[in-house]
């Protein structure tokens, strides 16, 4: 436990003392603050017409902001993650640095938890980032704060899922470019899984769908606590960090 | 302190590592010698734990390498053939998560930080990101990083690999200096390095350990027979080599005269005389009695080089006359009064 937090510290002042936490925070709260700003832009504007027209119907910040916000906004997590998680095996595999951890009395599995984990918190920071935008809701309206907050924890849960997948990628290649790569092509296809469900129904459609990431964020989306699609996630992300940790074990039988 | 018994790595196709089997004392600085893919890297790493043994064992301190992996990483210290350095942190910063990672903590940390950076020089640089240091700062902090913990065993893979003449004598030094308190084996493929900082020679050619002595013990016994190198010279005229050739040859005990060529000084011979007999006197004597000037008479030790590609036949090529009489050779001074009339 205490090797996986010195791990994971050394990770995380890696990506903050290089430019790579700075600019992806930067990206995100651009994209983030233009996505929550063309929502917030078209509420105002249905808002002030509604009025003209003398109608009354109630206007609902979470149903008209948050909720599209969320389910737009996590597809984001397909260019993050995999700039998030290259570097993480690839660059200590060709910087020689693997040699130190691999031969240091550290187990194999704090080493890889410890990374993960740097790249969830990371991540987590992306999100709080993003979050200032909700400030402004809160402090001028009276949005419903509950599916804020599950949005935001199915976000993170997905990006968690994700993150071990690239994390296992790392682990295959001492080049962050082939890693970066190959984890965007593989979330990309875990995106676009569920499109076969549209006109098939076999189960080798359904399992196919099952798998589909985006799927299980919907309901996390729409605010709602989804016990079935969290498990999910932890699954996926269960899964992630064992293959990453029989990768790095016939790193060691195999180099 | 170390002990290996018919370690083995085999690759899909290749056999890298092939039975090799040797012990280390405490203490001791062991010089691991051989050409470039010897298998001198896979060897250490398994001694390091960083991949098992194929077949095979290996105890470090008293742990085996494969079933106790951990305990044994507790008490080596490794620098592998490029420093790992994470080039965006700062020395001491790097030098702090080495040493947790090696189990220091609080106080203990920091007075070993300081420590390891008085004993490798490094004290300058604590504060400088490693991305902008020298190519021997670099490998001095990766020295300083495998100490940190003060560890029983220390594991250095070429360890004055790139660096310069006046940095390689530093390093040196510092190795030499760190025995004692440390049981050392260094990779090198560079002989000198051998002679100057070991006090015994693991010799490894494709895989196989070829030979295992002390340094003095394996030039001894590589030169088997007495060789024995002359320079004669004709006191006017011209000198007849085959006449000088067969006059060497029949002096008792001698079995071989070979021809090293010649200069505007004189001419060189190698004289191999059989084991025991000492031909010496009497060469010079049928030198100067045959009215020749006798310039130079010298044993022709064996440099550990030669040693080296003897035992692993490489580039056998026969030595040019040069390397026979280096003009300032200060063996053959010794040598030379005692033979002159």
């Amino acid at each position: 436990m205490r090797n996986l937090w010195i791990i994971c510290r050394r990770e995380l002042s890696s990506y903050f003392s290089s430019p790579i936490a700075w600019l992806l925070l930067t990206m995100y709260s651009i994209l983030f603050g233009w996505f929550f700003w063309n929502y917030l832009g078209n509420f105002v504007v249905e808002s002030i017409e509604m009025q003209m027209a003398g109608q009354m119907q109630p206007m609902n910040i979470n149903e008209q902001i948050i909720r599209p916000l969320m389910l737009n906004t996590s597809f984001l997590a397909l260019f993050f993650v995999p700039l998030i998680t290259m570097r993480l095996f690839a660059e200590e595999k060709r910087s020689g640095t693997i040699e130190l951890l691999a031969t240091s009395p550290v187990r194999d599995i704090e080493i890889i938890l410890g990374k993960w984990l740097a790249a969830t918190i990371l991540y987590v920071w992306l999100l709080v980032y993003a979050g200032i935008n909700f400030a402004f809701l809160f402090a001028y309206g009276h949005p419903d704060w509950k599916p804020v907050l599950i949005g935001y924890l199915g976000l993170l849960l997905q990006a968690a899922a994700l993150l071990a997948l690239g994390t296992f990628i790392s682990t295959l290649t001492k080049n962050q470019i082939i890693a970066g790569a190959a984890t965007f092509g593989v979330i990309l296809l875990f995106w676009v899984f569920s499109w076969v469900s549209s006109y098939d129904s076999s189960t080798w459609a359904q399992v196919l769908s099952y798998l589909s990431v985006p799927v299980h964020y919907e309901s996390f989306g729409r605010g709602v606590l989804s016990l079935k699609d969290a498990v999910y996630y932890v699954s996926f992300i269960f899964i992630g960090l064992f293959f990453t940790a029989r990768s790095m074990e016939s790193l060691r039988w195999r180099s | 302190m170390i002990t290996v018994t018919d370690l083995t790595k085999r690759y899909a196709r290749t056999t890298a590592v092939d039975r090799i089997s040797f012990t280390v004392d405490k203490g001791q600085i062991v010089g691991f010698l051989g050409p470039n893919g010897a298998g001198k890297t896979t060897t250490m790493r398994m001694l390091t734990c960083f991949f098992p043994p194929t077949a095979g064992t290996a105890t470090v301190a008293g742990y085996d390498v494969f079933t106790q992996s951990l305990d044994v990483r507790r008490h080596i210290g490794y620098l592998p053939e490029s420093p790992p350095l994470y080039l965006e942190m700062e020395t001491d910063e790097y030098l702090r998560f080495v040493g947790r990672l090696k189990g220091l903590s609080g106080a203990e940390l920091e007075t070993r930080i300081n420590f390891v950076c008085d004993r490798c020089n490094i004290g300058d640089v604590k504060k400088k990101l490693m991305g902008k240091l020298s190519k021997g700062y670099r490998q001095r902090v990766g020295l300083a990083q495998a100490i940190i913990h003060n560890p029983d065993v220390l594991i250095l893979d070429e360890p004055t690999a790139g660096l310069d003449p006046k940095q390689i004598n530093e390093t040196r030094d510092l190795i030499k200096s760190l025995a004692g308190d440390h049981t050392i084996i260094l990779s090198t493929h560079i002989l000198p390095e051998v002679e100057q900082t070991c006090e015994q020679v693991l010799i490894i050619n494709k895989g196989k350990l070829v030979a295992t002595d002390s340094v003095h013990n394996l030039q001894a016994r590589a030169r088997g027979a007495e060789s024995i190198v002359l320079e004669v010279a004709a006191r006017s005229g011209e000198l007849s080599v085959p006449m000088v050739q067969q006059r060497l040859g029949a002096v008792a005990g001698v079995s071989n005269v070979t021809s090293k060529g010649q200069d505007d000084q004189g001419a060189f011979f190698e004289v191999e005389s059989r084991k025991g007999q000492l031909v010496r006197g009497d060469l010079a004597r049928a030198v100067v009695d045959a009215g020749w000037d006798l310039n130079e008479l010298r044993p022709a030790a064996m440099s550990l080089e030669e040693i080296f590609l003897q035992l692993t036949g490489t580039e056998a090529a026969a030595p040019p006359p040069e390397t026979v009489s280096p003009p300032e050779s200060s063996a053959a001074e010794p040598a030379a009064p005692e033979a002159q009339p």
